[in-house]
Parts: structure tokens; C-alpha cells; sequence
């Protein structure tokens, strides 16, 4: 299996006096669709921009296809496009000309840019605005239009700061189908995100940062599983006159007709609906409390905290 | 990247950078449209024909080829000023730094784009110049030579300028307080000759006499200085300049932190 990515002992000191990535190790496999978490200021877009070349390293190695940024660089670029955190083409120009003269950096001729640049624009719904100036368009289409410059030279590996930021609903939807569809073809993936509900259902693997230390690298479904209670939030028909007690779970109010129950794994949930229905508690409805993922993430990120002070 | 693809990314930037000062002519093209037009009907009519002779030529002949080389000059440095700050400050320069196109590559993409707004104006107003004399031109390679060559020359000391800049002050400081005075003070107007002895020796020292004499030289065939030498400072200090902006762009000053 090819490595996509390869990131070994990176280390990024910025105005030489703040630590922003202390020495991170990391690989993602071709075809892979992986997600780098973390809170805000964790090392993310420090770790992705030196991979990008967009920030210098202070050491480490990194290698995109086994193309050594040092001394590849032009072969690993070649391999990459870039979606930042941050607007950062033109605003002044129009939307098709931003996606005609990327292709162009990368050496795709005029008349083959512009088809390329017609298919990622139709793709990503923006094609009734390429003549638009990209100020004109709205964050969202500005997000959609940094993907489609991203992909025009048709990278086999595809880094995405935060892509869904400040896009609605139905749209990251559409975009997480879109992203979805080019991985199934092939492009590897690497996406960053706050919004851990879409690497839950985007990713197959994941790592986090914190503090610009990697602190979990591991498979989505590892992770998931090491979860060992959900808490789940039940509403009931009728208010209940006594909270109910069932051993194995905790049970709490949280007004007159809803409870909070936190369910171990290894119980389940079938045990919890029998006692209910005995007690005659009817339930109409159920839901997480919190996505699975983000309670993981939260109690990481915590106990990585006080294992810094400590 | 093989020289095709080269190529096809030098153009892409050299394109990018003609339709940025073509779609703003307004900024660009017009005003030194304006400016010459005024200079020539004020210096070369009204006030020339008072002068008399200059270095053996009317007034207007004489300060014709200098007025088409400080636009020429003016222009180069303004448009990489001010086009590659402004890429710099909109971090639209990441678009060229994710992609595989060596230094070099953006280095001249960025100087033929600004050259060539350096030389279209100059063609606009040799242009317009025409309205008010009648130009010859003595030697035809020199006049062209010395003009390409200080367009990119100038180019280049936009770019740098450029890389340097952290705010939009930044970019009009070298435009005003070096540039504009060396070029006035660099025989666009006069012959050195008027001058007395000590300030010829002083004005010797401006790179820009050479040019615009040189230049002179091209069109009317009088110089106040030595040709080969001008041409020899021309080129040395594009490899100057040329390497300095190399040595800038590989160590990522000003646009990779
Ligand atoms: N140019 C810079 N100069 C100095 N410090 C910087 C610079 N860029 C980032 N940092 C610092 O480096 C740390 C990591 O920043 P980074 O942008 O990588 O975080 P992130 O994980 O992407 O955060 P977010 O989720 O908010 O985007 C932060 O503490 C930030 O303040
Ligand atoms: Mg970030």
C-alpha cells in the first residue's frame, strides 16, 4: 500500500520562541479519507500549511507519495491540492479565470484548463457563476470555489482546511456527498473540521492535536468503540410521577416527561425499553445527548490537559 | 516540470498580469497619458519654444525620448509594486505557492507582466509624442535594447520593493523619494552639459542618466555619456537585482512563515 502521506518528527517553531508543533508523527494511506481534529490553535492548519508549503518547517520530514518536500518539491506539489482556512484567491477576479489560471500554474495548456475548469465549476454547482467576481459570491460558493480550484489539476491527494465552515446544512450535506464521491474514485482525502459529526461520517481514520502533540491516531471505529458509555435522552408520553431506578444505568430527570439515561456498552439498550414498559413509561421519542465522537473528543482533550499541568 | 509546462505556467502568469493592468486602465494606462500630454504641451510647446536648442536639437525633440523612458520606467516599477504587494496582502500568492512552479518561473512571469506595462505605456505616449514632433529613430537596436532592458531592470526593483512591503506607505516610498527625483534629476530635461562641473560628476553617479541618455542616444543620436558603458550597468545590475529577488523568493521573505 502506498503512504499518501508521510509525516515524521515535524516541528514548527514560529518567531522563534512559540512551539506550535512539537515533534508530530503521522501517515495516511493512499485512498484514504482522514480527519486531523483538534481544538482551536491545536497545530492543524500549522501542520497542513507545511505540508502545502505554505509554511516553513523548522525540522522534521515530510513526503507527499513518497516525494520528499526537500528535495521533491515540485513532484510532491504536483500530487496535492490545497483547500485553506482562509479566502485567499483574488476578489476582484472572476470565478472561471481563478480556476483557468490555477490549472495554468500547473502547466495544464488554456483549452484543457477550461474544460477542467468547467467540470469542477458544474460539480460544485458554481457554473451560473463563473463570470461572477468571487468577491460577489456568497461564503459558501467561496468555499466551493476554493474545492473546484483545488481539484483542477486533478490531485491524488486533497487537504481541506475546515471546508464546511460557515456552509448550511443542505449544502455541507452536498458537499460531503461530493467529497465522498471523489474518494470512492480515488483522491485521498485529509480534512479538518470542529463539526465532529461530519468525521464521524466522512472519516475511516483519524488523529487528533492538541497543544501541537499528536494525543490519538487511530481508526474511526477503534475510537468509537472506546467509548464505553452513550448518554441518551428519552421522552416520554406522560410526565412520571417517580424517577425510575434500573440497575447498570444511571438515570436522571431532566424535567417532568424526559429522562437522561447513560447506557454502558457492554447493557445495551434492550434491558432499559423492557423495565420502561413494565413500569407502563411510554417512550416517544429518543436521541444522543451528545454525538458519539464529541464526547470522546471532549474527555480526550480534557484528560490531555491535565496531564500537562499535572 | 518539463519546458513545456514551464511554459504554460509563465504564460498563465504573464497573461494574468496584462489583463490585471488592461481591466484597471483606468489606474494605469490613462493617467500618464494625461501626465506626458501635459508635459509635452507645456515643457515641449509653451515653455520649449522659449528654451531653444538642447544638445543641438529643439527643446521638444530633446525631452521627447527622456519623457517616454520615466514612463517607461515609472510604469514597470508601479505595476510589480503594486500587483505583487496586492497578491501578497489578498494571500492569493498561495495559489503560486502550492503549485509546482519554480521561483524563477514566478520571478519573470511577474517582471515580463510589469515590463510590458512599462512598454505599453511607453508606446502610448511615444504615441501621442507624435502629435507634437516628428520622431527618427538613429539606431533602431540600441533604442529598442535599452528600453526592454530597463523596463525589466525596473521591474525587478518593484518586485523586490514589493517583497519588502508590509503596508500600502511601503509601496509608495521608493516611487517617491528615489525614484521620481533620480528620474528628473536623471537629464529627462536637460543636458548635463549646463551643469557645472562638480554636479555632472554628481549627476554620473544616477543610474538612470544612463538610460534615459542612452536611450536619447537611440532615437536622436547624442548622448552626454558612453553607450557601451550604460548598456554594461543596464545588464549588471538586472543580474543584481535579478539574484537578490531570487535569493528573496527561495527564502520565502515576506510570503512563507
Ligand atoms: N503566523 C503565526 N505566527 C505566530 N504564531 C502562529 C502563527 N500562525 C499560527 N500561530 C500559532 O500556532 C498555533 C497553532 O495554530 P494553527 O492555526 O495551526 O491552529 P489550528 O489547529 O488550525 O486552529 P483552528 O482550529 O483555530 O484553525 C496557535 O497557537 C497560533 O496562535
Ligand atoms: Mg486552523
Amino acid at each position: 500500500m502506498t503512504t499518501a502521506l508521510s509525516i515524521q518528527d515535524l516541528r514548527k517553531v514560529y518567531g522563534n520562541s512559540f512551539e506550535a508543533l512539537k515533534g508530530i508523527t503521522l501517515d495516511v494511506q493512499q485512498g484514504d479519507f482522514f480527519a486531523l481534529l483538534g481544538p482551536n490553535g491545536a497545530g492543524k492548519s500549522t501542520t497542513l500549511g507545511i505540508v502545502s508549503s505554505l509554511v516553513n518547517k523548522t525540522s522534521g520530514k515530510v513526503k507527499v507519495f513518497g516525494y520528499d518536500l526537500d528535495t521533491q518539491l515540485a513532484q510532491a506539489k504536483q500530487c496535492l491540492g490545497v483547500v485553506p482556512q482562509e479566502f485567499n484567491f483574488n476578489p476582484f477576479e472572476k470565478v472561471l479565470d481563478i480556476v483557468v489560471t490555477q490549472a495554468g500554474y500547473y502547466g495544464i495548456p488554456r483549452k484543457q484548463a477550461t474544460e477542467r475548469a468547467e467540470t469542477y465549476l458544474r460539480k460544485l454547482g458554481l457554473w451560473d457563476k463563473r463570470n461572477e467576481r468571487a468577491r460577489m459570491l456568497s461564503g459558501g460558493m467561496k468555499r466551493r470555489l476554493m474545492i473546484a480550484r483545488a481539484l483542477v489539476h486533478e490531485p491524488k491527494l486533497l487537504i481541506l482546511d475546515e471546508p464546511t465552515a460557515g456552509v448550511d446544512i443542505e449544502l455541507r450535506r452536498s458537499m460531503w456527498d461530493f467529497l465522498t464521491e471523489i474518494n470512492a474514485a480515488g483522491t485521498t482525502i485529509i480534512l479538518t473540521t470542529h463539526y465532529l459529526e461530519e468525521a464521524e461520517s466522512l472519516c475511516r481514520n483519524i488523529a487528533i492535536i492538541d497543544h501541537g502533540s499528536i494525543i490519538q491516531d487511530t481508526s474511526m471505529k477503534a475510537l468509537l468503540q472506546k467509548l464505553d458509555t452513550e448518554t441518551f435522552i428519552l421522552d416520554l408520553k406522560d410526565d412520571f410521577t417517580e424517577l425510575p431506578e434500573l440497575n447498570g444505568y444511571v438515570i436522571r430527570p431532566r424535567d417532568a416527561h424526559t429522562l437522561e439515561v447513560d447506557v454502558p456498552k457492554s447493557q445495551g439498550l434492550n434491558e432499559l425499553f423492557k423495565f420502561l414498559a413494565e413500569q407502563g413509561m411510554e417512550v416517544t421519542s429518543m436521541r444522543n445527548k451528545a454525538n458519539r465522537l464529541e464526547e470522546l473528543f471532549v474527555s480526550l482533550v480534557d484528560k490531555n490537559l491535565k496531564q500537562e499541568r499535572a | 516540470m518539463n519546458t513545456r509546462l514551464l511554459w504554460t505556467a509563465f504564460v498563465t502568469i504573464v497573461v494574468k498580469e496584462i489583463r490585471r493592468f488592461t481591466r484597471i486602465w483606468v489606474q494605469t494606462l490613462l493617467p500618464p497619458a494625461i501626465t506626458m500630454t501635459l508635459y509635452f504641451i507645456i515643457f515641449g510647446n509653451l515653455i520649449g519654444s522659449r528654451i531653444g536648442d538642447m544638445g543641438g536639437f529643439d527643446y521638444m525633440e530633446y525631452i521627447v525620448p527622456g519623457l517616454i523612458m520615466m514612463s517607461v520606467i515609472t510604469n514597470s516599477y508601479g505595476n510589480v509594486v503594486s500587483s505583487f504587494f496586492g497578491t501578497k496582502f489578498q494571500r492569493n500568492i498561495e495559489e503560486l505557492l502550492v503549485s509546482p512552479v519554480p521561483n524563477w518561473v514566478i520571478l519573470a512571469g511577474y517582471v515580463i507582466g510589469g515590463a510590458s506595462r512599462g512598454l505599453g505605456v511607453g508606446f502610448i505616449v511615444t504615441l501621442l509624442s507624435l502629435f507634437f514632433t516628428d520622431l527618427q529613430i538613429h539606431h533602431l537596436f540600441v533604442t529598442i535594447a535599452v528600453v526592454l532592458l530597463t523596463a525589466i531592470l525596473f521591474a525587478l526593483g518593484g518586485f523586490i520593493n514589493a517583497v519588502y512591503a508590509k503596508t500600502f506607505d511601503d509601496i509608495a516610498i521608493v516611487p517617491t523619494f528615489i525614484l521620481t527625483p533620480l528620474t528628473y534629476l536623471g537629464g529627462v530635461f536637460y543636458s548635463i552639459q549646463l551643469l557645472p562641473g562638480f554636479w555632472q560628476g554628481v549627476s554620473q553617479l544616477n543610474p538612470i542618466l544612463y538610460m534615459v541618455n542612452s536611450f536619447r542616444y537611440g532615437i536622436l543620436g547624442v548622448s552626454d555619456i558612453n553607450i557601451g558603458f550604460a548598456f554594461a550597468m543596464i545588464i549588471g545590475f538586472i543580474v543584481l537585482l535579478g539574484g537578490y529577488a531570487m535569493h528573496l523568493l527561495n527564502t520565502g521573505k515576506g510570503i512563507r512563515e
